[in-house]
């Protein structure tokens, strides 16, 4: 046991863990003290309900300035309503945003008690076996046995798995969508065997303190003998994923409950402030200026007043001076004209925006049935920024494109591989379309369905905020995934049918056919060529699965087929001259193990049915660094366990060899059914594909071992011995293999190709130089083609090297702290001095509608920026195809290395722009010129001193295309525009790497496509391709826009309108603070009788149909220039609402003044008038009336009547002094009564009839024609919308410049041939 | 075909959940705001004449006695000193006023509508409650007139009631010299809801509605407690005084006039017939020291109430308005219509 000493310094910033039955006092203390594993995500309990969601509304400005208000109106001195009166506003709305608060806790109560309920086996001491418990009473140090397919209920530490590798693989959907199956692994030094005895197991676990990372984990296990190991995120299971494909595992819990990765990750949705509500802000903040001033008004005009007053009989005798009694009206004055502020506008926002949402989800546009996806919105307050939106960032691949990586070409050794009949099988598969995919997605889906129930555990914090939809959406999101998961998105059938090239498929054929030994250079070739292969195979972290077997079971025994070693002789005949010193150095050893392998293995292949006691062996790498590499038998497989698989695996690999020998494609086809390859990415997937397609066939994967058959071989083992993976900083990922033929220490690397040719550069034969520049032409060729294009490349390393190497390596695997930075130092350390093999061409195609998309948003006015990693070349032709650009476009190159370059040609280019406008007939912001930029280049512009003329000439562009750029480049760059030109930024992608970017921009938007779900986890908005796009933004943006503008303009002028009443009323009773308006109804006027209507106009109302803003997406314009609500529109409205306040007071004023009319009798035409106005008015500004609009205003008007009229029937001694009894049934009584109302609505309405009619007739706007067009018949419509598209063509045409090719610098001599060529094609 | 678990997430194909639901979309065009507007203008004016000739039907007889001026009648009443002061206001009519002839009091610059005025009453004691007469908290809205300086409950309380008008008038028509008084009806001026249902005397104690009154005292500006208001008519006293309640009815605005009496018994139910009239005014209530002015008025009312021209005149401008307009638009949209046939 470690010492009371240790345990105590370390349990300072490290979390000490033993097995819960531990003798050790203080680490039981302390482990008590750790997080139980019982989640409760609710905000409040029974009793903390009250109290704590009043301080956490109280936290909000608008209701402390009612609650403000509330307690002036308890000082006497200044009261101006009852006090019981002047809560109800503010009680009102707390208590219905309490009720919205605690119908989501509840929800959330509810999923809690599911999650804390489930139950799993955890070990007893006393009973000594596993017994059921809940998961809420898992602690930490429990060890907790799981079963294939269980919900891991806590953050564990893997001790035993029955995978006779020690490995478990776990599924992490629930957690980060990813779709792939997660290999985790047993601590190492761990016992393995059969039986895991947890009496025995008495190490303890130091590890860091509970984080959000999940993708980190550092600590280490000491063993009784304090033996150290190191443990990382491989051995972690993490709560809320599944198991998969093991069928026990067993592990100690070391952080439970909230402390779990899963918990800590769960942050509740996104809370964004919208640009309409900035300005809404702005606006109320001038509203209280008004109401300071109106009050400054009363008081001043009070004080005169009572100066100029020689104690009359109607005046309280008082001796407060006349100032101090205005001070006091200045406060009474706030009360009277509190509702001067729109009280219920924050909440009736809410509701219109969950109201929005709701549409937006429901709408079936935006629903894919091939996923059973809608839209999921995830943020819920920004619906109307989607209305708003000026530049749109996009990623490109998974975006624009399919994601959906299919092998097209490669070129090994310098030599290229058209693959013409390749290409011909793929443009049948592009005809068959997805139907296929689509079929085999939804066929999986079902089954799938069960495993997901646990999604709620990572999503059930995420309805922290007002809604409800959050919950469901994310439910939503789970299923997403899972179904997202089974198809297997990257191994459908389609895929594998790459046709192998007929040249290539020749020289390769050469390997495993004939003895002849081909000539030297041709040999080198060959050896090149299988090199390239086997890197494709094996460099990848492709999982194997097959429909008939359990996912990723390694097939035991690797049978090098009889030619094994044959081949083997020839192979290293063939790489002789290149790798002299190595051959000579491990001849010896690997030779005479073959030999024993070979024998060995050729008995088991030979003889599959012999029983399954054969002697079994893998080839494993070393665990300690030898001196010599010691390849030993170990690890005997049990046979209960191996058994059953056994004469499957024989029979697959029977049937590969069978395959490998004969090459028909059929045969190819067949066996792809049988084996299933989930990448973590498309091409890597594509790639695995493609060898199998050669013949190099991946059959399983371990983590120490990778299980091939290459051409020629039986199924070979490589050991594996290291897998540095793919990293965004490195572009690159590499494996170090023990080459199965020549023995010696391998580094295949595979990764962007501009980072392979770099580092393939210290090429000293003219051969490797001559590959490389080949390889360089053909990838340019690829990439001008919209190609992919990923290099491949290996590295001999000799055995001290290699040793040196794992020195340091292990050591960086092993350090808690850096252990990031230090293993990213190791792996750049290693990937030196590479020898390129070749390179591959994938194919991505472009989603459905993507050109027709994007033209749309262009005509909108939205300028669209493509971000993307890819090369130069495949962006621009990707962004041909996807006509972002023109064939007539000016493309404008900046490819800089240094600082000073890049100013220079920032400003060149600005020249050669203002030449092309001069050229140009008419000066439009439309130029036509688009910029291209790559990724070192933006990394000058992005400099503080380069900005501003990046900018100046971004705006002068129709767009922006940025090549090779990083995911922190995406995000500076949304920073950049979004910070400095003050625009709305929409950011879409799909992967992780576009994360910051959706994150940076003012609506983020993610697809939820194949690279995993952090990006619609990090988005506002979530679609499933880019298509939807066009109607979210276009459509359900204006709406939202415009509905929820003209909403809060609406309630601006209701209140402005309704206090000004009061207000003019102050200049005829002295200005003190009387209303002539019985309080009940001064305060229900506007949170009851007319709040409904413009909640209702918020949601429903339509100024433009879907179909009319599609096909003219000019009008999304009016949006981008907040038409619908400037500061002049504002202050239109308020002007507005003061006539008509003027008019709705002083014709009642006119018409009974000198009559014997009693106060609240004055008010009853006043204020019937006034809902009248109010409501008619909202009818004016409606766009569409449906019965439920009817129904409403009708209502409203009703409830209105129906409340006072009952209050003066039956309040006899209520609500004194304003007791209304008799007073509205005597005022309607009485025609004059109606003559007023008549009178007044008519006259106060007419000034806004009379603008709208004159501008509908004079000049209407494009929204406003767009209506009238409408109506037109359908064929009228088609017509004018033909004409209404002419107009804005010949208005686009006129300012366009004459085509013509500026550009292009020199390095990219090439470019100007390819953008010709895109352009003949599109054209 | 589509098997239940594939479409889960399938929106509903409403016409609600779609937004298509079927809408008016009201586009305010000339088309449709041109005759709105003549059909609104046309009548409008037509209502306008009406209530204009209704309003000059309307006869109105208005007379300032405030004394303001050296030569009126009852300047000699101005004077502080002069207590129970009398004074005579004559006037002729040269036609038949047509009943029922309604007699108004009017003040102005009197704010019945100050706030702390309003509030000045206590609900409870005026519904009768005598549970309210004595036990008041001194801050109720009533103070400063809860109680006298003898630390006596004022019943009624509250400044209102306090300041109840209380000159008075005789109405004498002059026959050859001979002044014959008209008789004015009291009954039923205030609103039938405050006699009947918001207004209680308390009930009495032995018969007797002084005793439910002991040990309050009388407002300070009243000249007899409560129960005495009225000592011809013992219906008419208390809280249920007719002129009482008119009074506590407070006015909207600063100038205004109440209800006194109505003319509708005798010889004068008819209307009061052209000749010499005498007011006779028992002057007590001051308005000099606000600047305020007091005036009776006689007037006859319409189905509209009494004179006002103000709202036929109103609706005869905003109908006039809405012609004109729908003129102006009618040649607007000429205009516009034709130009766009000529873009079409």
């Amino acid at each position: 046991l470690i010492t009371r000493h240790s345990t105590l310094y370390l349990a300072k910033n490290r979390r000490v863990v033993m097995p819960s039955w531990t003798e050790h006092e203080e680490i039981k203390e302390l482990q008590k003290s750790y997080s139980r594993n019982k989640v409760r995500t609710t905000k409040y309990t029974f009793l903390s309900f009250i109290p704590k969601n009043l301080f956490e509304q109280l936290h909000r400005f608008a209701n402390l300035y009612f609650i403000f208000l509330a307690a002036l109106n308890f000082v006497p001195i200044v009261n101006a309503f009852q006090p019981e009166i002047s809560i109800i506003p503010i009680v009102f709305v707390m208590s219905i945003t309490a009720v919205k608060d605690l119908w989501e806790d509840q929800r959330r109560r509810k999923s809690d008690q599911k999650v804390n309920n489930r139950l799993c086996d955890v070990y007893d001491r006393k009973q000594k076996r596993y017994v059921e418990r809940r998961w809420a009473e898992v602690c930490v140090g429990d060890l907790v046995r799981l079963c294939c397919n269980e919900i891991i209920p806590a953050d564990m530490v893997l001790l035993h798995s029955s995978d006779p590798n020690g490995v478990c693989h776990i599924e992490t959907a629930n957690l980060d969508g990813e779709t792939n199956l997660k290999q985790r692994q047993v601590v190492r030094d761990l016992p393995q065997g059969s039986e895991f005895v947890p009496e025995n197991y008495s190490s303890h676990i130091e590890c860091e303190n509970p984080n959000n990372d999940l993708r980190r984990f550092r600590g280490f296990m000491e063993h009784p003998g304090k033996v150290r190991v190191g443990l990382h995120s491989e051995n972690l299971l993490l709560r809320s994923c599944t198991v998969r494909n093991t069928e026990t595992v067993i592990g100690i819990v070391v952080y439970a409950g909230h402390e779990t990765k899963a918990m800590q990750n769960n942050s509740g949705p996104r809370y964004k402030r919208s640009k309409l509500e900035r300005r809404l802000n702005m606006d109320v903040l001038w509203c209280v200026i008004l109401l300071l001033l109106m009050c400054l008004i009363a008081a001043v005009g009070h004080g005169f007043w009572l100066s100029g007053l020689q104690n009359p009989i109607y005046m309280i005798p008082d001796d407060t001076h006349p100032a101090l009694a205005a001070f006091y009206m200045f406060w009474t004055m706030i009360i009277v004209l509190q509702v001067l502020i729109p009280i219920s506008l924050y909440v009736s926002i809410e509701i219109v925006k969950l109201g929005q949402i709701y549409f937006i989800q429901n709408d079936l546009d935006l629903y894919n049935p091939v996923l059973d996806t809608g839209v999921q919105c995830r943020a819920l307050n920004i619906t109307e920024d989607l209305g708003q939106i000026q530049f749109l960032f996009s990623d490109k691949t998974g975006t624009l494109t399919e994601n959906r990586m299919l092998f097209r070409r490669c070129t090994v050794a310098g030599t290229e591989y058209p693959h013409h009949e390749n290409a011909i099988s793929l443009e049948q598969y592009e005809d068959q379309g997805c139907g296929d995919a689509d079929h085999s997605l939804t066929l999986r889906s079902r089954t799938s369905r069960k495993s997901l129930s646990c999604k709620s555990l990572s999503c059930n914090r995420s309805s922290v905020s007002l809604n409800t939809l959050t919950a469901e959406s994310d439910t939503h999101s789970v299923h997403d995934t899972l179904r997202r998961h089974t198809p297997g998105a990257f191994s459908g059938t389609m895929e594998c049918a790459v046709v192998p090239d007929p040249q290539l498929q020749a020289k390769l054929n050469t390997l495993s056919s004939a003895m002849r030994s081909p000539p030297r250079q041709q040999a080198a070739e060959i050896s090149h060529i299988l090199d390239f292969f086997l890197a494709l195979t094996v460099c990848n972290t492709v999982v194997v699965s097959s429909p008939t077997q359990p996912r990723h079971v390694m097939p035991v025994v690797r049978t090098p087929l009889r030619s094994l070693e044959e081949m083997k002789a020839m192979f290293q005949k063939l790489s002789l001259p290149r790798f002299p010193s190595s051959l000579s150095q491990n001849t010896d050893t690997p030779t005479s193990l073959t030999k024993k392998l070979f024998t060995r293995g050729r008995s088991a292949s030979y003889f599959p049915n012999n029983s399954p006691q054969t002697p079994i062996m893998t080839l494993q790498s070393p665990t300690t660094p030898s001196g010599t590499p010691s390849y030993t038998p170990s690890t005997p497989v049990t046979p209960a366990l191996s058994s059953g698989a056994w004469s499957e695996d024989v029979d697959d690999i029977q049937k590969a060899k069978v395959n490998s020998a004969d090459e028909s494609e059929s045969d190819d086809e067949d066996e792809a059914e049988e084996l299933l390859y989930e990448a973590e990415s498309p091409d890597e997937a594509a790639l695995v594909q493609a060898a199998k397609a050669y013949g190099c066939t991946l059959l399983g994967r371990s983590p120490e071992q990778v299980l091939v058959v290459v051409p020629g071989t039986g199924p070979l083992s490589i050991p594996l011995l290291h897998v540095l993976p793919f990293h965004s900083a490195r572009k690159r990922m590499s494996v170090v293999v023990r080459h199965p033929l020549t023995g010696e220490v391998v580094v295949y690397t595979k990764g962007a190709d501009n980072v392979i040719m770099e580092l393939a550069e210290a090429a000293e034969d003219g051969f490797s130089r001559e590959v490389m520049e080949r390889t360089q032409r053909n990838l340019d060729q690829y990439a001008r083609e919209g190609l992919r294009t990923l290099c491949v490349a290996k590295k001999v390393l000799e055995e001290q090297e290699y040793e040196a190497w794992l020195k340091r390596h292990e050591y960086a695997e092993t350090s808690i702290e850096n252990r990031e930075e230090l293993l990213l130092e190791s792996a750049e350390r290693l990937e030196t001095n590479l020898t390129l093999l070749g390179a591959t061409g994938i194919v991505d195609r472009l989603q459905e509608e993507v050109p027709e998309t994007i033209e749309a948003l262009q005509e909108a006015g939205i300028k669209v920026w493509v971000l993307t990693g890819d090369k130069q070349e495949t962006a621009i032709n990707i962004a041909f195809a996807c006509k972002l650009l023109r064939p007539t476009d000016h493309i404008l190159m900046a490819n800089c290395d240094s600082k000073e370059t890049c100013e220079a040609r920032l400003h060149e280019l600005q020249h050669e722009i203002r030449q092309v406008t001069k050229e140009g007939v008419s000066e439009d912001d439309s130029s036509d010129c688009v910029l291209v930029i790559d990724g070192r280049t933006l990394d000058y512009t992005l400099q503080k001193e380069l900005q501003g003329s990046f900018l100046e000439l971004t705006c002068c562009c129709r767009s922006v295309i940025c090549c090779r750029s990083t995911p922190l480049q995406k995000s500076q760059v949304v920073r950049l525009v979004r910070d400095k030109l003050k625009v709305m930024t929409l950011a879409i992608g799909d992967g992780a790497n576009d994360v910051s970017m959706i994150q940076m921009a003012d609506v983020g938007i993610g697809i939820s496509g194949q690279e995993g779900m952090q990006a619609v986890m990090s988005s506002d908005f979530a679609i499933s391709r880019f298509k939807f796009l066009r109607k979210l933004i276009l459509v359900h943006g204006h709406w939202c826009y415009t509905r929820l503008a003209n909403m809060i303009l609406y309630f601006f002028y209701k209140n402005v309108m309704y206090v000004n009443l009061l207000f003019w009323y102050q200049f005829f009773c002295g200005f003190s603070g009387s209303t002539m308006t019985n309080s009940w109804v001064l305060i229900f006027f506007n949170l009851l009788f007319t709040s409904v209507p413009p909640i209702i106009y918020g949601v429903l109302d339509k100024d433009v149909s879907g179909e009319t803003l599609l096909d003219l997406p000019d009008l999304y314009k009016s949006g981008q220039n907040s038409q619908a609500y400037l500061p002049s529109t504002f202050w239109m409205n308020i002007l507005d609402a003061f006539y008509q306040s003027l008019v709705c007071f002083f014709i009642p004023y006119f018409a009974y003044t000198g009559s014997d009319i009693g106060v609240f009798s004055f008010g009853s035409p006043i204020n019937g008038s006034a809902l009248l106005i109010i409501l008619l008015h909202q009818l004016i500004e409606s766009r569409t009336v449906t019965w439920i609009h009817t129904a409403i205003l009708l209502f409203s008007a009703l409830f209105y009547y129906a409340f006072v009229l009952l209050f003066s029937l039956t309040c006899v001694t209520c609500n004194s002094p304003t007791n209304p009894l008799g007073i509205e049934t005597k005022m309607m009584s009485d025609p004059l009564y109606y003559l007023v109302c008549g009178l007044t609505t008519v006259l106060a309405l007419l000034p806004r009839i009379l603008c709208r009619t004159f501008c509908n007739t004079i000049c209407p706007s494009d929204l406003v024609r767009a209506q009238k067009m409408e109506r037109l018949s359908a064929q009228d419509y088609s017509m004018s919308l033909r004409q209404w598209k002419e107009n804005k063509a010949a208005q686009r045409l006129s300012s366009r410049h004459v085509p013509q090719n500026l550009s292009v610098n020199a390095d990219m001599p090439h470019l100007t041939d390819c953008i010709a060529e895109a352009g003949a094609v599109l054209s | 075909m589509k098997n239940e678990g594939k479409s889960a997430q399938r929106p509903d194909n409403t016409a609600f959940t779609q937004q298509r639901l079927p809408a008016w979309q009201p586009i305010l065009s000339a088309g449709i705001v041109i005759p709105g507007f003549l059909i609104i203008g046309l009548a409008f004016i037509g209502i306008g004449i009406g209530l204009f000739l209704t309003s000059q039907t309307i006869q109105v007889q208005e007379m300032d006695y405030t004394g303001v001026e050296k030569d009126s009648p009852c300047f000699r009443c101005t004077i502080p000193s002069n207590l129970n002061c009398t004074c005579e206001v004559t006037f002729s009519l040269s036609t038949l006023f047509t009943g029922p002839v309604f007699f108004y009091y009017g003040l102005s610059n009197y704010y019945q509508n100050f706030r702390r005025y309003g509030v000045s009453k206590d609900y409870n004691q005026l519904t009768g409650d005598t549970r309210y007469f004595k036990s008041r908290s001194p801050e109720e809205d009533c103070s400063p007139y809860s109680y006298d300086s003898n630390n006596n409950p004022i019943v009624p309380c509250g400044a209102i009631a306090n300041s109840i008008f209380n000159d008075t008038f005789e109405l004498y028509q002059i026959i050859n010299g001979t002044k014959k008084q008209v008789p004015l009806d009291g009954r039923g001026i205030s609103w039938w809801t405050d006699y009947n249902i918001k207004y209680r005397n308390p009930s009495p104690v032995n018969g007797s509605l002084a005793k439910a009154f002991d040990g309050t005292v009388k407002p300070i500006n009243w000249p007899r407690p409560a129960y005495e208001l009225d000592l011809t008519d013992p219906n008419n006293n208390g809280f249920l005084n007719q002129d009482f309640l008119v009074w506590m009815r407070r006015a909207a605005l600063p100038q205004f006039r109440k209800l006194y009496r109505r003319i509708t018994d005798g010889d004068y139910a008819a209307g009061l017939p052209a000749g010499n009239y005498s007011l006779t005014v028992h002057y007590n209530y001051p308005v000099l020291s606000f600047d305020g002015r007091k005036k009776v008025v006689f007037s006859n009312v319409s189905w509209m109430g009494g004179k006002n021209n103000f709202l036929g005149l109103a609706y005869l401008v905003v109908g006039s308005l809405c012609v004109v307009m729908s003129v102006v638009m009618l040649v607007v949209y000429a205009k516009f219509k034709f130009s766009d046939d000529d873009d079409a």
